[in-house]
Parts: structure tokens; C-alpha cells; sequence
């Protein structure tokens, strides 16, 4: 068969929108299993709720029980009592924070744009470097090189992040006074004019480069905190598909061609681990959100990480339910944005 | 990809099961031969089996060892580190050394067991997914994908608070969010390996499928699984620890490692409070990850990479096994 | 136009180093087809990886192979680089496999043009459509924008001769050039190869362990065995007379025709 490059390019549209479709599907399934999941989990094992929220005195009185119970539904049977629940969801209400009084929704849109921005440049750093050192190993394998940066990796997958967050502040902040001891800006300045709320942007937009660098300067630790894991596991990871690719018959061949080496590992062998790499990006996402719930608290970063972590401390159901359902739909979309990418990468899951 | 010598299409092994070989990738796996030497000269197995050994005798011996135990306050507050106390003493004249010592004693037994149960169920429900296949496996993989979609420890936070936080529910909390993987790749291997040649010609032998899988199928399993156990180890005491930080674990006054760390971020100008069990977890965690490593590079090269474990930062990974098909 | 002299080549095994070729001697003439036979781990592919410096990292290499008037194996690396591609190109055995999935047919061909001949985009694109047109694909300009997943193997074997010829080398070697593809389309890529080079005055090494597609094009063979040349002659004194055992194993193992 030969496809000629017009229709073969015609073609290529169809099966792409195909799997944008398919994915959607099985995202919103994956959506209304995570509700059912937490419904599970709150709704249904506690074992008193209506006993737990009256507490010990009202709790005694039946009536009040039964109001308590019908109030909140809890009467009825339990289908009904989750499409209760998954209406409330759709409507955004994720219940009242025990801990603040406020809803958790709101309580998450205040919290979101620290973490967001803390993520961001984190998954950003650990990219680059984690790449960089992936690629590296995996051109020298077996040599020293190659077995420092195993070590090297292994150590950033190995290190308890709460504890080096607390390390790093230690040294970079107590002893040595080169970092702030925390928060995203310094408690004194006025936070710039919020376009984006992440403080790096709406800075640099303002054209305010002072409070660029200082934001900045309070993301250091923070980020790198975050990016020792990511750094560890992007490198072994990158180590593997570039030793997956490069021992194929087209970098021989590339090669061949007398292409310089840069240009082979450039362009062929890169372009061939690009699709394997990117998916680790989601898992990239994810380590970050659920290592910022461990150190946020340390850095004093006003994120829903450090949310979460006061959430834990004092048992607030309803807010580290909301934490979780949170970053579930995150690391879902970002696997969504993956996978489409992968379809656009590679041309053959475009071409079907 | 090439085929492997032991499944070479047109070669049907006619003997006996006792004698077959078991496919190329895990050849060797588990037995006693030429690999399990190969490690020994690998000086990162040595060393981490040395750390490992440490901690184990560490975690057997604390208390018969001389030192004023993990709950004694009968030193100074924040003393630092000095000849009578190594580590120094807590915020209760507690000393570090003694409640690092016992940390052990908490958190490699509880590891064990978390990995052990998340083996066992995932093995279980596995084998079960990729012997019946149909909609057995279609429920127990759509369960797992639902998993996974929670990363790690987030998950298991949810489950601790609704169980009441302890030591006991954070490990079976983590053992919901962990068995998915083992389950994901056991499956892979039992529909693999059932397919695989030698098997297909037991079973035109007239061997029913079940003693075929118990036979065949279930110890061929058992290496990759072991390897995959090790590499789990690591990670496993990192998700508990990480749990005990958040006051999800264990409770006070136990000498945790993680809440030990947790209670240094109060009294950060006395580093020793923290920093000792912080580097004992590091340390130890590191021993069974570079050992998971170099197991895996001995016995399985092909797969250099399959699931790194979820750590302190909770993140969970992908594993090639169940990866995409289209990897060139 | 290519004299080997005295060959070895050792490669690193996770046992310690092999010797794949143990002293080879064969000499390529100008405009001829030169046939190399030999079963698998023979040592004929590797003798001429070594000629490109193409082995595997940590291989070694002695002997001496002049190509042109020049030591191939005294060359440096950079060197030996500008040779490939330019001098002499390879076509590899599985077209499936030898050609990089996920980057364009134009891509693939155009790149080591503009490297080596110094040429413009749109000049490397017109040239490399010509290349297209020369091994007959159809629609050259649309398959320039393909991908290799978009034909058949036959035609990506095509595909991958351009890419050889590209840059208008003088000397190609054809590794199994037809062994991954169905016997019906092999006569016509054999009968292309030969085209080709009467056109343009190519000599090819055609290495194969098919006896049939040997006797077809090759104009003079040496067998490979063990990682040493058994026999060299004519394609009629070494399929007809063979005066080697291991020739004649060969042939007798040939099924009947």
C-alpha cells in the first residue's frame, strides 16, 4: 500500500479527534469513579456521623438525631444519597471545612494559584535536569559517570521530602541566611496586582522586576525541595527509554549518514523517547501535589499542600476529602493533556 | 523485538515440567545460580545488604543494647549531641539514639507487612484477573485504573482519617492504594506466560489450566514478583513515615521516624531532633532501593525500569510492563 | 576500490571480548557487485560496521582497509563521519526498522544532504524528490511529507536506498537488503539495485545468506565463516566449484530448485 502524503495527511485529523473523544469518555468515567470512591469513603464508613457532628450531648437526644439525619439526607436510601452527593458535587459544594467554617471550595480557589505556581516551576526544574542527567547516563552507560548518577537518582528517589524540607530551611535559611524562612513574598512588600495570581507572572507583567526576583527567591527551596524526587525519578526514567531507542536499527542508521553524533542523539533518538518521556510528566504532576501536602507546612507556602497538612493534623474530613478529589482531577486532566499530546507525537496514533 | 531463546516459534519443549525452562526474561529467577553470585559482586548490592543487615540487627537488639530506652526522660532538654548522647536529646530529654534505634522496630516490620499484604491480595486478584480474563478482569482492571488515579498517599490520608489515625490503619490504608500495582503486573505475567509455548503444548498434553497455572504459570511469577517486592520496600517505609509526619500514623509518644521529623519542625534551631531519624530513613530506604535496583538489573536487563516505589513525595509511577503498545 | 587487509574485530559481550572477525582480506573493484555470504555471526556484517565505525562502543579494531587511497581505520573519527553517508552508505536489513518512525521520508532524506553537500532546504527537497522519483515511489512531493508507517516494506526499502544514494556515494553496502521483505517484491528491489548502479556507476557489497539472491546480481563472492573468508572467487567458481567443505555445505543445503 502507498498512502501519498495528501491523503495521507487528510486522513490524519479523524482518528486524533477519535481518541480526544475516547479519552474524554473514559475521563468522565474515571471522574464519577473517584466520586463514588470518596462517597464511599465519607458517607458511608463513619460509623455515627450525626452522633460525631452533634456531639456528646445532643447526640443523646433521638429527635435530634433524626432531624440531624434528615436534614442531611442520611435517611434515604443510599443511591439516592449519592446522586445527593453528586449533584452537590457538580454544584461545586464539597462540604464546610471543620478546621476554617468556610466551604471547601472556596477555601481551595484561595489556596490553588501558591501551589499551582510552587508545581509549575518545580515540574519545570525537574524536567531539565532530570532529562539532562537521563541523557547523560544513558550515552556513558556502564561508566563511572553512569553509576554516580545512579546513586545520585536513587538517593533523590530515596530522601523523605518532609525531612529535606526541613534540612534545606535549616541550612539555607537559620544558618546560612542566603533563602527566606517562608510564605511567597516578604510579609512587608505588597503583593503585585493579580492578573494570573501566580506572584512570578503578575510581577514580571507589572514590569516589576524587583518582586520578579523576590518571588522568585521564596519559590528556590520550595521548588528544588520538590524537584529532588521528580529529578531522581525523570533521570532513571529517561536513562531507560533513550537505552530503549538508542540501540535501534534508525540511530544506526542515522549514523550511517554521517550525521554528527549530537545530531543523531538530537534528532533521532530524542524524537524517539519524546513520547515515553512526556508520560512521565503526569507522575511528575502527581509527586509534586502530594509532596507539597508534606512540606508546604514547612516552608509556610499558603497552598493547598499546607492546607491539607492542617486538614490531617485535625482530622477535617470534609477538607482533606476536598484536597484529594482535587488533585485527583488535576492529575486526571494532566494525563488527558499526555495522552492527547502523545497522539499529536507520535504520527502513527495519528494516522490510526 | 527479538524473540526470546526459550519461546523461539517452531520449538515446542517436550519434557518434562520439572526440567522445562521458564521463559527467557526470568530464567534463573529466584534460584540459586550464576545471577544471585553476579550480585555479590556488584559493590552497591554489597554495600546495601550491609546497611539493610545493619538495620535489622539495629531493630532486634534495640532493646537489649545499652542506652536509656525510647520513652526515659531523664536527660536535659535539647541536649545536643555529646559522648553520653549521640543524637542529643529531644524536647522531653528523650534520647535520639535510643528512639532512632527503636524506630526501626516500627517502621521495617510495618513495611514488610504492607508490602507483604499488598503482594499477596495483588497476586491474588492478579491471577485471578488474568486466569478467568472476561469481565473478572475487566471489573478488577477498571478497579485498579480508579486507583491509580488517586496519587499515593493523598488517597491514603482520606482512608487514616476516616479510620481513626494509627499505625495499624495507615498501613492498611497504604496497602488499598498499593495492591493495584502488584495486581496489574501479575496479571500481565499469568496471561503472558499462559500463552507462552511451553504452556500452550502442556496443555494440548491434556494438563488442565489449573494445574497449568499453579505449576507453570505461579512459580515463574515469583521472581519478578520478589524483585518488584524489594524495589517496593524503599518506598513503602517513606509512605508510612510520610503518613506518621502528617500525625496520620503513629501517635505519641511512640518512637516513629516520621513523627520524630514531625516534632523537630517545632524546635527547628535544635537540627538533631530532626535530622537523625530523618537520615535513618534515608539511609535505609536508599539500602533497599539500590539493592531493588541492582536486582533488577541482574535479573531482568531488559526491564531496567518498572515501578519505581511511591515515596515520601507520594507520587506513583508508571510501569512498562502495562505500558503503551506503540513504544517503538 | 576498497582493499581490506588483515581484519579483526573483537566486540565486548558481558563475557569479555569476542573475536567476530579473525583476520579478514577481500578486495571490492570498482562498478562490480560484490557478493558476501556466510550464515549469521559470521562475521560479515560486522567487517564492514568496522569499516564505518559503527560498532558497538568498546569494540577493537585492527588491520587496515583502504578505501580511495585512504586507511579508513587510520582515519579520526570526524573523518570517517564525513566518509559515511557520503563515500559510502548502507542500507540496512529490515526497512521497518531502519527508518526513524516518527520523522518525516523528507526529513530522513534531506538531513545528511544539507550536512554534507552544504545544501538549501528547498534545493535538498527537489533533490530528494528526484531521489524518489529514481527508486519509483509515486507522488514523490507527497511522500516527502509521509511517514515510513504509511508504506509498505517494499517501498520503504526504496525509501531507505534513496537515503543511501542520497549524496551520491560511490560504494554502498546492502546489508540482507531483501531478507525482511516477501519474495515477490525482492526481484524487483534486486532488479532496481542493479539499475541504479549501472546509472550512476555504483559499486555495491551486497552481504546476503540467500544463495539465490547471490547468484543473481553478485559478480564475484567471498564466503564467511567463522569470522575468516573460506573462499573467494567468481559467482560461477564459487556456486558451481566450489572448493571449500563449507561452500559446498552451503550449497548442498540449499533446498532442490
Amino acid at each position: 500500500m502507498t498512502a501519498s502524503g495528501v491523503t495521507g495527511r487528510r486522513r490524519a485529523a479523524h482518528p486524533l479527534a477519535r481518541l480526544l473523544v475516547r479519552r474524554l469518555g473514559a475521563m468522565v468515567l474515571l471522574l464519577l469513579g473517584i466520586s463514588l470512591v470518596t462517597f464511599v469513603l465519607t458517607s458511608l464508613v463513619p460509623g455515627d456521623p450525626a452522633r460525631a457532628a452533634l456531639g456528646p450531648v445532643q447526640g443523646e437526644d433521638e429527635a435530634a438525631v433524626a432531624a440531624w439525619n434528615s436534614r442531611n439526607g442520611l435517611d434515604k436510601p443510599i443511591p439516592v444519597r449519592y446522586l445527593v452527593y453528586l449533584s452537590n458535587l457538580l454544584r461545586g459544594d464539597l462540604g464546610v471545612s471543620q478546621q476554617t467554617g468556610t466551604p471547601v471550595l472556596d477555601d481551595l480557589i484561595a489556596y490553588i494559584p501558591a501551589t499551582a505556581e510552587l508545581a509549575i516551576i518545580s515540574v519545570l526544574l525537574a524536567s531539565l535536569i532530570g532529562v539532562g542527567l537521563g541523557v547523560a547516563a544513558a550515552l556513558r552507560r556502564d561508566t563511572l559517570l553512569d553509576q554516580v548518577l545512579r546513586v545520585v537518582s536513587l538517593g533523590g528517589v530515596s530522601v523523605p521530602v518532609f525531612w529535606l524540607g526541613l534540612i534545606v530551611l535549616y541550612l539555607g535559611f537559620f544558618v546560612f541566611d542566603l533563602f527566606p524562612g517562608g510564605g511567597r513574598i516578604d510579609p512587608l512588600a505588597i503583593p503585585p496586582a493579580e492578573i494570573t495570581h501566580l506572584y512570578t507572572l503578575d510581577a514580571l507583567f507589572a514590569g516589576d522586576l524587583a518582586a520578579t526576583g523576590a518571588a522568585l527567591h521564596h519559590l528556590a527551596l520550595p521548588a528544588a525541595v520538590l524537584a529532588a524526587y521528580n529529578i531522581g525519578y525523570i533521570a532513571r526514567f529517561t536513562r531507560t527509554a533513550v537505552l530503549e531507542v538508542i540501540n535501534h536499527d534508525y540511530v544506526r542508521a542515522a549514523h550511517a549518514k554521517g550525521l554528527p553524533a549530537r545530531t543523531v542523539v538530537r534528532r533521532y533518538v530524542l524524537r524517539a523517547a519524546l513520547p515515553s518521556m512526556i508520560q512521565i510528566l503526569g507522575f511528575a504532576f502527581a509527586g509534586v501535589l502530594t509532596g507539597a501536602v508534606l512540606i508546604e507546612a514547612i516552608f509556610s507556602w499558603p497552598g493547598i499542600g499546607g492546607y491539607a497538612y492542617r486538614a490531617a493534623v485535625s482530622l477535617d474530613l470534609p477538607a482533606i476529602t476536598g484536597v484529594t478529589m482535587f488533585v485527583a482531577v488535576v492529575y486526571i486532566s494532566v494525563n488527558f493533556v499526555i495522552d492527547v499530546l502523545y497522539g499529536v507525537i507520535d504520527p502513527r496514533i495519528r494516522a490510526g | 523485538m527479538s524473540t526470546p531463546p526459550g519461546t523461539a516459534p517452531g520449538t515446542v519443549p517436550l519434557r518434562p515440567f520439572w526440567r522445562r525452562r521458564p521463559p527467557a526474561r526470568w530464567r534463573g529467577g529466584g534460584r540459586l545460580d550464576g545471577r544471585t553470585r553476579a550480585l555479590w559482586r556488584r559493590p552497591m548490592a554489597v554495600i546495601s545488604i550491609t546497611v539493610i543487615l545493619v538495620w535489622l540487627l539495629a531493630a532486634a537488639l534495640a532493646p537489649v543494647l545499652p542506652g536509656p530506652g525510647p520513652l526515659a526522660q531523664d536527660a536535659g532538654r535539647f541536649e545536643a549531641p555529646s559522648g553520653t548522647h549521640w543524637f542529643g536529646t529531644d524536647e522531653l530529654g528523650r534520647d535520639v539514639f535510643s528512639r532512632v534505634l527503636y524506630g526501626a522496630r516500627t517502621s521495617l516490620p510495618l513495611a514488610v507487612m504492607l508490602v507483604a499484604l499488598s503482594l499477596v491480595a495483588g497476586t491474588v486478584l492478579g491471577a485471578l484477573a488474568g486466569y478467568f480474563r472476561g469481565w473478572v478482569d475487566s471489573v478488577l482492571m477498571r478497579l485498579c485504573d480508579l486507583l491509580f488515579a488517586f496519587p499515593g498517599i493523598v488517597l491514603a490520608m482520606v482512608v487514616t482519617a476516616v479510620l481513626g489515625p494509627s499505625v495499624t490503619n495507615a498501613m492498611l490504608a497504604l496497602v488499598i492504594i498499593s495492591w493495584p500495582w502488584y495486581a496489574r503486573i501479575v496479571r500481565g505475567l499469568v496471561i503472558s506466560i499462559g500463552d507462552a509455548e511451553y504452556v500452550s503444548a502442556r496443555r494440548l498434553l491434556g494438563v488442565s489450566a489449573r494445574r497449568t497455572l499453579v505449576e507453570d504459570v505461579l512459580p515463574n511469577i515469583a521472581g519478578p514478583v520478589l524483585v518488584l517486592a524489594t524495589l517496593d520496600l524503599g518506598g513503602a517505609i517513606l509512605l508510612l513515615s510520610g503518613l506518621s509526619f502528617l500525625g496520620l500514623g503513629a501517635q505519641p509518644p511512640a518512637a516513629e521516624w516520621g513523627l520524630m521529623v514531625s516534632s523537630g519542625t517545632q524546635y527547628f534551631q535544635f537540627w538533631w531532633v530532626s535530622t537523625f531519624p530523618g537520615l535513618a530513613i534515608f539511609s535505609v530506604v536508599l539500602a533497599f532501593n539500590c539493592l531493588g535496583d541492582t536486582l533488577r538489573d541482574v535479573f531482568d536487563p531488559q526491564t531496567s525500569f518498572t515501578r519505581a516505589p511511591s515515596a515520601g513525595a507520594g507520587g506513583t509511577a508508571p510501569d512498562k510492563t502495562g505500558g503503551s503498545a506503540v513504544t517503538p | 576500490m576498497l582493499t581490506v587487509a588483515g581484519l579483526t574485530v573483537a566486540v565486548p559481550t558481558p563475557n569479555g571480548p569476542a573475536n567476530v572477525v579473525r583476520g579478514v582480506d577481500l578486495e571490492v573493484r570498482a562498478g562490480e557487485v560484490f557478493g558476501v555470504a556466510g550464515e549469521s555471526g559470521s562475521g560479515k556484517t560486522m567487517t564492514f560496521l568496522a569499516l564505518l565505525g559503527l560498532l558497538p562502543a568498546g569494540s577493537r579494531v585492527t588491520g587496515e582497509a583502504v578505501f580511495d587511497g585512504r586507511d579508513l581505520l587510520a582515519l579520526s573519527p570526524a573523518e570517517r563521519r564525513r566518509v559515511r553517508g557520503r563515500d559510502i552508505a548502507m542500507v540496512f536489513q529490515d526497512p521497518m526498522t531502519s527508518l526513524h518512525p516518527m520523522l518525516t521520508v523528507g526529513a530522513q532524506l534531506t538531513d545528511h544532504v544539507r550536512a554534507h553537500l552544504a545544501m538549501g532546504r528547498r534545493e535538498a527537497r527537489e533533490h530528494a524528490a528526484a531521489l524518489l522519483a529514481d527508486v519509483r515511489i509515486p507522488d514523490p512531493h507527497g511522500a516527502l511529507r509521509s511517514y515510513p508507517h504509511q508504506f509498505s516494506g517494499g517501498m520503504r526499502q526504496r525509501i531507505a536506498i534513496a537515503v543511501a544514494l542520497a549524496c551520491r556515494p560511490k560504494l554502498i553496502i546492502a546489508d540482507e537488503p531483501t531478507t525482511a521483505l516477501d519474495v515477490t517484491v525482492q526481484a524487483g528491489l534486486l532488479r532496481l539495485l542493479d539499475e541504479l548502479r549501472l546509472q550512476q556507476g555504483l559499486t555495491i557489497v551486497l552481504i546476503t545468506h540467500d544463495l539465490g539472491v547471490m547468484s543473481a546480481l553478485a559478480q564475484r563472492v567471498s564466503v564467511f565463516h567463522e569470522g575468516r573468508i573460506v573462499e573467494t572467487g567468481t559467482r560461477q567458481q564459487v556456486l558451481c566449484e566450489p572448493r571449500h567443505p563449507y561452500t559446498a555445505g552451503l550449497l548442498a543445503a540449499l533446498p532442490p530448485a
